[in-house]
């Protein structure tokens, strides 16, 4: 690891796996991890091999029975009406052997990129396999055990007493990661998301603003279903450059789910990759606007596995390492090994075509609903700032 | 759904002989809207409203005379008759109630004690836990002919499928009486083997999963 950005990755992230036909699937670190080592855009130093994360780490976010009874569904050891209790034996969250160990390795390897960025090792880190945004306290949810990034930004106010600004541009609302801090004036979390009108969980209204001290420190733009890329970043770059000028963060913490995307089985809105070159981008510069390029990335959802997350995480890495996303080929050797196993064509391009995008008979109204919804969203940047630091 | 279950059981409350100094003092203090007036047995004999109150204050223009107006005593304002209910009402009965005769709080009496009340807010709340909304969940509406033993039908794949339901609502389908619309809040993230399963049994789904497989 000796340049400004380090990729965290390590073969026992591919452990957190619930059974073949589940959706989320953690081959995809490893397709994004080749598909970049094959651009010749990662090699040996930039990678960082992740520790795993203590109980005590894990406590600063979860309760202690809930790690208990996690532990033991791993060894096979909980009755399944205390396991619903957690949320664990569901269909989104199954008991796999060893779901305790692959959990805690996941949030270990964000918390592995929290150090690396805040001891001044290097500006930027990502974590692919972490971005976990629906666990709760005590209970699995939404294909989430452990949430990485809540005990992430636990850890980073323990140990750094910093203060973060949490961005998550998965299509589903990051609810846990919100709930997490949602009394604390320290942690501002900005979502935008598909409207939970009938997406998982239902929740990120625009009213949801935070609580007791930390309201005002919340933020959500559920957009309509069927959102395309020009809509979503108009939303995506004023909210996000109005936030963080009121916010004024020491670090940022971003949430990379790559569900938004049209090809993604799970959410009705309709992105192409155009979406995960600039939302990388606008998380690069601000955060060296406002933190010295302190920059934690993770992974998220994305169940498009093979079209779509390669290409969206590895430009995450591309803007890390250079400032920029990649365009053209996409590396012949990659998609030679990947194509015998995938099942429908992969894409050869880094970028999509506009064609893949299917006729929307209602854009115009889309686009006007999610515009009136950031209207909404930016009268809250807009209070008098004093005093935030005191 | 019982009004016992979701009345408040401490009840602000004074008698008749209370000032409406008093009774303004309480709204704020308790960040409430409506009391109670109760006699010695705590039978309800009135109700005071904040806006009953605002309008026997005096006007921001004219404090002189103040304290003299801000003594009268609260039966002197009062409304009378009150419409109460009773703890093993059902929820619903008392929504038509709000609706129809717009009031914002009921008492809730039983023996003639004075022992909850509930609000429109409380209502609302209700509502919404009715909806599911508040449970982390997907949203699927499904449009089905409206004939007797179509629910168990529909919701016997849920069954199938292990997926847990988390409420169930029935709407009219525009002003069709032949469908009803489904709709169905379910606790998993992934509605897609489902979904699958509905179109398959021949089962018509509204937006947005109105695409066949997603949108691709």
């Amino acid at each position: 690891m000796t340049g400004k950005a380090a990729f965290v990755y390590s073969d026992e992230l591919l452990n957190y796996h619930f059974h073949p036909d589940h959706p989320f699937n953690q081959k995809r670190v490893l397709l994004t991890k080749e598909l970049l080592e094959a651009a010749g855009q990662l090699n040996e130093d930039d990678l960082i091999t992740p520790r795993v994360a203590t109980d005590r780490e894990l406590a600063l976010f979860h309760d202690t029975a809930y790690m208990e009874a996690l532990k033991k569904a791993s060894n096979g050891l909980l009755s399944e009406n205390k396991g619903l209790e957690f949320g664990i034996g569901t269909e989104d969250t199954p008991i796999f052997p060893g779901m305790h160990e692959a959990a805690a390795a996941l949030t270990g390897a964000s918390l592995t990129a929290v150090d690396a960025v805040l001891q001044g090792k290097v500006k930027h880190a990502f974590n692919s396999g972490g971005g976990l945004h629906h666990g709760l306290k005590r209970k699995a949810a939404g294909f989430c055990i452990y949430n990485d990034g809540a005990v992430a930004i636990k850890y980073i106010r323990e140990k750094y007493n910093a203060r973060v600004l949490y961005v998550d541009t998965d299509a589903h609302h990051g609810d846990g990661v919100q709930w997490a801090f949602y009394d604390d004036p320290n942690v501002c979390t900005f979502s935008i998301h598909e409207t939970g009108r009938y997406l998982f969980p239902g929740t990120g209204n625009v009213s949801e603003r935070g609580i007791k001290d930390g309201h005002g420190y919340a933020f959500n733009l559920p957009i309509d279903a069927f959102t395309e890329d020009e809509s979503f970043l108009q939303l995506y770059e004023s909210a996000f450059r109005e936030i963080a000028a009121y916010f004024q963060p020491d670090v940022i913490v971003t949430q990379n789910g790559a569900d938004a995307h049209c090809y993604d089985p799970l959410t009705h809105l309709c992105a192409t990759t155009i979406i995960y070159e600039k939302i990388p981008k606008l998380a690069h510069t601000l955060a060296h606007q406002y933190c010295d390029g302190k920059w934690i990335a993770l992974g998220g959802g994305g169940y498009d596995i093979w079209r779509v997350v390669p290409r969206a995480w590895a430009q995450v890495w591309n803007v890390m390492k250079t400032g920029e996303a990649l365009t053209g080929e996409l590396p012949a050797s990659w998609l030679e090994k990947w194509q015998q196993e995938a099942p429908r064509p992969l894409p050869a391009q880094w970028q999509d075509g506009s064609d893949i995008v299917p006729d929307i008979p209602r854009k115009q109204d889309i686009t006007e609903k999610n515009a009136l919804m950031l209207e909404q969203l930016l009268k809250y940047t807009k209070l008098p700032n004093s005093d935030k630091r005191s | 759904m019982l009004v016992e279950e979701i009345m408040k059981r401490e009840v602000i409350h004074l008698q008749a002989d209370a000032t409406i100094a008093e009774a303004l003092q309480l709204l704020e203090r308790h960040h409430i809207r409506h009391i109670p007036i109760v006699d010695e047995s705590l039978a309800v004999t009135g109700i005071v409203s904040d806006r009953d109150l605002r309008d026997a204050s005096p006007s921001v223009f004219n404090l002189e005379d103040s304290e003299h107006e801000l003594n009268h005593p609260l039966d002197s304002i009062m409304s009378q008759p009150v419409v109460t209910v009773h703890p093993l009402d059902f929820v619903e009965e008392i929504a038509r109630i709000f609706y129809e005769q717009e009031f914002a709080a009921l008492p809730v009496v039983q023996n003639n004690q004075l022992v909850g009340i509930v609000t429109e807010k409380d209502m609302l709340h209700t509502l919404i836990q009715l909806t599911g909304t508040n449970v982390q969940s997907s949203h699927i509406e499904v449009k089905v002919p409206h004939r007797p033993g179509i629910l168990p039908e529909v919701a016997s794949l849920f069954g199938k499928r292990n997926v847990n339901i988390v409420s169930v609502l029935i709407y009219p389908f525009k002003d069709d009486p032949n469908f009803k619309i489904l709709v169905f809040r379910i606790q998993t993230m992934n509605p897609l083997p489902l979904l699958e399963d509905l179109r398959e049994a021949g089962y018509e789904l509204m937006w947005p999963n109105t695409l066949p497989e997603g949108n691709q």
